[in-house]
């Protein structure tokens, strides 16, 4: 039998939710020891059509037909589509934190001798699966001591011990720094060579440009586009049309600011990990922000950048050494939240689900509740103001809801983003630190918050931006600070930097 | 259908065990011949079970941080001790007798806050010690033995209000003021709600939607009015009963109006957002179990003043009564979940129960057995609506269009 040149063939697929046509009539062919990329707007449809294709949603609820190596399948569970090959990475990790390395990747597949676990075996089979990974720790070594380039890692070994021929990684650099990304797509490219073909679901277009082989695009649950493409020679900005169905001419707002004077100052601020005793998790660290001016903070994840802004933040985080703030000229002492609240700092943290959002509460409920002194009368909380102050954001934010009463559960990313950036404005904030505001957003909801930083800007706020992304730093921000092991390691005027310039700062001490 | 939902609000789920309530009610109603719906009885059946509706009142806000309080019914069982001891040994008066049982109250309280909020020691732990220790300190201080309490106390536990006035009314007038008095303000506040809404477009109810809903509410506490006011002579709308409607009024202003309130959620809802918005979620922690305790001493006073002595096994297993009416009553284990007003109705389910079954002469053993699988059925239906993401048995009986779509 002729070897057939499609792995993978889905034809017509259509998956109708109560209500809502998630997919409609998608066809994708996936050809062998390929690299295959997947791309599309938040809710375009991804996500739906790589459930599907696991058995996460089983045969009988969508129409249309999945072809795997040459044969029709009909998967009832996730269990039947792995025992075939196919393995999925879920953007949020699955593995159990207080449980070894090995103990993971053998989870629910363990390996028996004569009714009992064969350890020695797991072990082994363990370090040969974290050397194809490129993985050279213990394999005992418990999960929640890696940082989540590893653990992404661990993931891919754990699909490597199932035979898997068809790996489907779902943003799969999301939460990675650039070193361990680029380690990651170095993987991939690896893989292929070994006969193992990837589909990969991503919004970073850099990426997907630098080692697909073939690009689908997918817009509002149908095939949009489909093409071979040659890795490293891909037009972004075509991709960039077809996801969006317009082109971005710009995928950043043109601004001009105006900045007035210095009205934040932090200066030698020093911070221990509370964790570890004697390792400080901020150095000596100085900076400034003026008044109408947006000032972008880059460094990789783990540069201690989120450290800094939450210590600052009424010591949310770490063991304050020494150091001062100065709010408007005035030095300050901030330490709790509440103090730095009532000294007018606003912190959006990068976590939005686990950090920024109490997911049980409305929209209206979130809004006001930094600040809910602006909504009483008489002592008690006032339904009335409360309802007109959401109102107010509901519209000038332009969030999508059918009301401000409906849980914040319910919103897309960029509309939840949206809601946190109406709690934090409502409590009038002279700083505003965003901690990648942007993360997990689509492309159009994006430039929404972009404009919104500038409008702030130009109200006469100070605004700190945190971000690993350097193209929207250089796009937003006047001025960027670089991080690396927790010290500043340089500052930059927008217009004189770029990307490159950025990294050699954020990977070498200045030292 | 949909005039039925728009008249009883948004929050059909409440409504769903209102209208089980109501359901049970007449069931036993028409089991025992009648002896359900009388005066006697539901003056005994307010008065005998305010206690465990008080301690729920607490037990909902420590439920909602994601806690639990175990140590409720020890509490509430030594600090009733600790005032019989006081008024019968010290010969104190009664009201000093009774701020030193509150005293108590807020002093354990402040104990199982600290080690949960200042030692982050889980509720559980904290409580389950708490509830050993000061079991062991009623028997201790006690001897095994009861102790009279106070004559005066008898009024909160089980006393009446006051006849005066008419006797033309038919009825005890302080129970009809009272009834008038409900009447009178449940029509303020909805017309106050409903002049507001009107501020916001969108928001605004029909009039008769309005109409029918205080009516309606009107008409049962009219017929609650009724019930209770004309009892044997000298009775009326029971003082526990008034002392519990207080505590719920306070207490439903307090989770629903008040910055602590909305803070007990945030905490409930996610600890670590909380704390990024400017909550003292240790500060929360620890209110959140001082109220408790000193709950669980009101309840104790209530309790003793109602059997007129202290015995060194009051208060036990009340903790799981109070447990059982708030997540009956549809709050969330994880926390973050639930309100004053359905925990009271979850209260009352047990209650009627209770009593229900009591009247039918159905024994205490059996009874336990009910109660358990009525918990186990309320949640199981709870959790199941939300997986399916069903309303409520109304919206599942008759779904409308909007229903329809979600």
């Amino acid at each position: 039998m002729k070897e057939n040149p499609l792995i993978l063939e889905m034809r017509g697929i259509t998956k109708v939710f109560p209500g809502v046509k998630a997919l409609s009539d998608v066809t994708l062919e996936v050809k062998r020891d390929s690299i295959h990329s997947i791309c599309g707007e938040n809710g375009a449809g991804k996500s739906t059509l790589m459930k599907v294709l696991s058995g996460v949603y089983p045969y009988g609820t969508y129409s249309g037909q999945i072809i795997f190596d040459g044969r029709e399948m009909k998967f009832r569970n996730i269990k039947e589509s792995e025992q075939t090959g196919i393995a999925i990475i879920h953007q949020e990790l699955t593995m159990i934190p207080e449980l070894s390395i090995t103990e993971n990747i053998f989870m629910g597949n363990e390996l028996t001798n004569g009714g009992l676990i064969d350890w020695t075996e797991q072990r082994r089979r363990t370090v040969e699966l974290l050397d194809k990974v490129g993985l050279n720790i213990s394999p005992d070594t418990l999960i929640k001591n890696l940082g989540v380039g590893q653990q992404q890692l661990v993931e891919i070994a754990k699909a490597l011990s199932k035979n898997v021929k068809l790996l489907i990684l779902d943003e799969p650099t999301s939460a990675l720094n650039e070193d361990d990304s680029a380690n990651l797509l170095e993987l991939m490219r690896g893989l292929k060579e070994k006969g193992i073909t990837c589909i990969m679901i991503s919004h970073k277009l850099n990426e997907i440009a630098a080692i697909s082989d073939a690009v689908t695009v997918i817009r509002d649950g149908q095939t949009v586009e489909s093409y071979e493409v040659v890795a490293g020679q891909v037009d972004e900005n075509k991709i960039i049309r077809s996801m969006v169905g317009r082109s971005i001419e710009n995928r950043y707002p043109e601004h001009k600011s105006n900045p007035g004077e210095v009205i934040f100052e932090v200066s030698n601020w020093n911070i221990e990990d509370p964790a570890v005793k004697g390792r400080m998790a901020c150095k000596n660290s100085s900076f400034y922000v003026r008044a109408g001016e947006v000032v972008g903070f880059a460094g990789l994840m783990g540069a201690g950048r989120t450290e800094l802004m939450r210590s600052i933040f009424g010591q949310n985080y770490g063991i304050y050494k020494s150091g001062t703030i100065k709010i408007k000229g005035k030095k300050v002492k901030l330490k709790t939240v509440q103090a730095a609240i009532k000294h007018g700092i606003a912190y959006v943290p990068e976590d939005r689900k686990n950090l920024g959002l109490n997911l049980l509460d409305s929209i209206r409920k979130t809004i006001v509740s930094a600040n809910m002194d602006k909504i009483l009368t008489n002592g008690l909380l006032d339904s009335t103001k409360e309802l007109k102050a959401s109102e107010e954001y509901r519209k000038a934010l332009r969030i999508k809801c059918k009301d401000v009463g409906v849980g914040v559960s319910t919103l897309s990313g960029g509309n939840q983003q949206k809601v946190v950036l109406s709690k934090w404005m409502f409590t009038e904030p002279d700083v505003l630190i965003l901690d990648e505001p942007t993360r997990g957003i689509d492309v159009g909801a994006k430039y929404e918050i972009y404009k919104l930083i500038h409008e702030l800007a130009d109200q006469g706020k100070a605004v700190i931006m945190v971000s690993s992304e350097l193209p929207e730093l250089l796009g937003v921000a006047d001025r960027i600070y670089t991080i690396f092991e927790g010290a500043i390691t340089g500052e930059l005027r927008a217009e004189e930097a770029d990307q490159e310039a950025l990294m050699k700062r954020m990977t070498v001490t200045s030292a | 259908m949909k005039y039925i939902k728009q008249v009883l609000g948004e929050d059909l789920r409440q409504y769903t065990m209102v209208l089980a309530l109501a359901v049970l009610i007449v069931v036993f109603n028409v089991i025992s011949d009648g002896r359900m719906l009388t005066s006697s009885n539901f003056q005994n059946l307010l008065s005998g079970n305010a206690y465990v509706l008080i301690l729920a009142l607490g037990m909902l806000m420590v439920i909602v941080i994601g806690q639990i309080d175990l140590s409720v019914g020890s509490v509430a069982g030594f600090s009733g001790m600790v005032m019989a001891k006081a008024a019968s040994e010290l010969n104190l008066p009664w009201y000093l007798a009774v701020l030193i049982a509150l005293a108590i109250g807020a002093l354990v309280g402040a104990w199982n806050g600290f080690f949960l909020a200042k030692l982050g020691i889980p509720g559980f732990i904290t409580t389950l010690g708490s509830m050993m220790m000061f079991r062991g300190a009623v028997i201790w201080i006690s001897q095994s033995i009861s102790v009279p309490a106070p004559e005066e106390l008898r009024f909160f536990g089980a006393g009446y209000m006051p006849e005066w006035g008419p006797k033309s009314t038919g009825m005890n007038n302080s129970t009809l003021v009272l009834g008038i008095i409900g009447i009178i303000a449940l029509i303020i506040i909805e017309v106050r709600k409903y002049k507001n809404s009107g501020q916001i477009a969108g928001a605004k109810q029909p009039l008769w939607v309005v109409v029918a809903r205080t009516v309606l509410i009107s008409l049962i506490i009219a017929y609650f009015t009724w019930l209770y006011g004309t009892g044997r002579e000298g009775t009326s709308f029971p003082i526990p009963g008034l002392i519990l409607l207080i505590l719920v009024i306070v207490y439903h202003i307090i989770t629903q109006k008040t910055r602590f309130g909305r803070h007990i959620y945030a905490v409930g809802g996610n600890k670590s957002a909380a704390a990024l918005s400017g909550v003292n979620v240790s500060r929360t922690y620890f209110l959140t179990m001082m109220n408790m305790s000193m709950l669980a001493a009101v309840a104790g006073i209530l309790f003793v003043g109602r059997s007129t002595a202290a015995g060194p096994a009051d208060g036990n297993q009340w903790e799981m009564d109070a447990i059982a009416s708030v997540f009956i009553g549809g709050a969330a284990v994880s926390g973050g979940v639930g309100t004053i007003i359905a925990t009271m109705v979850g209260g009352m389910v047990m209650a009627v129960l209770n009593n229900g079954l009591m009247l039918m002469g159905v024994g205490a053993d059996k009874t336990q057995v009910i109660k358990g699988l009525v918990l186990l059925i309320a949640v199981a239906f709870d959790v199941y609506n939300k997986k399916v993401g069903k309303a409520s048995i109304i919206g599942r009986l008759f779904p409308s269009k909007e229903a329809a779509k979600n």
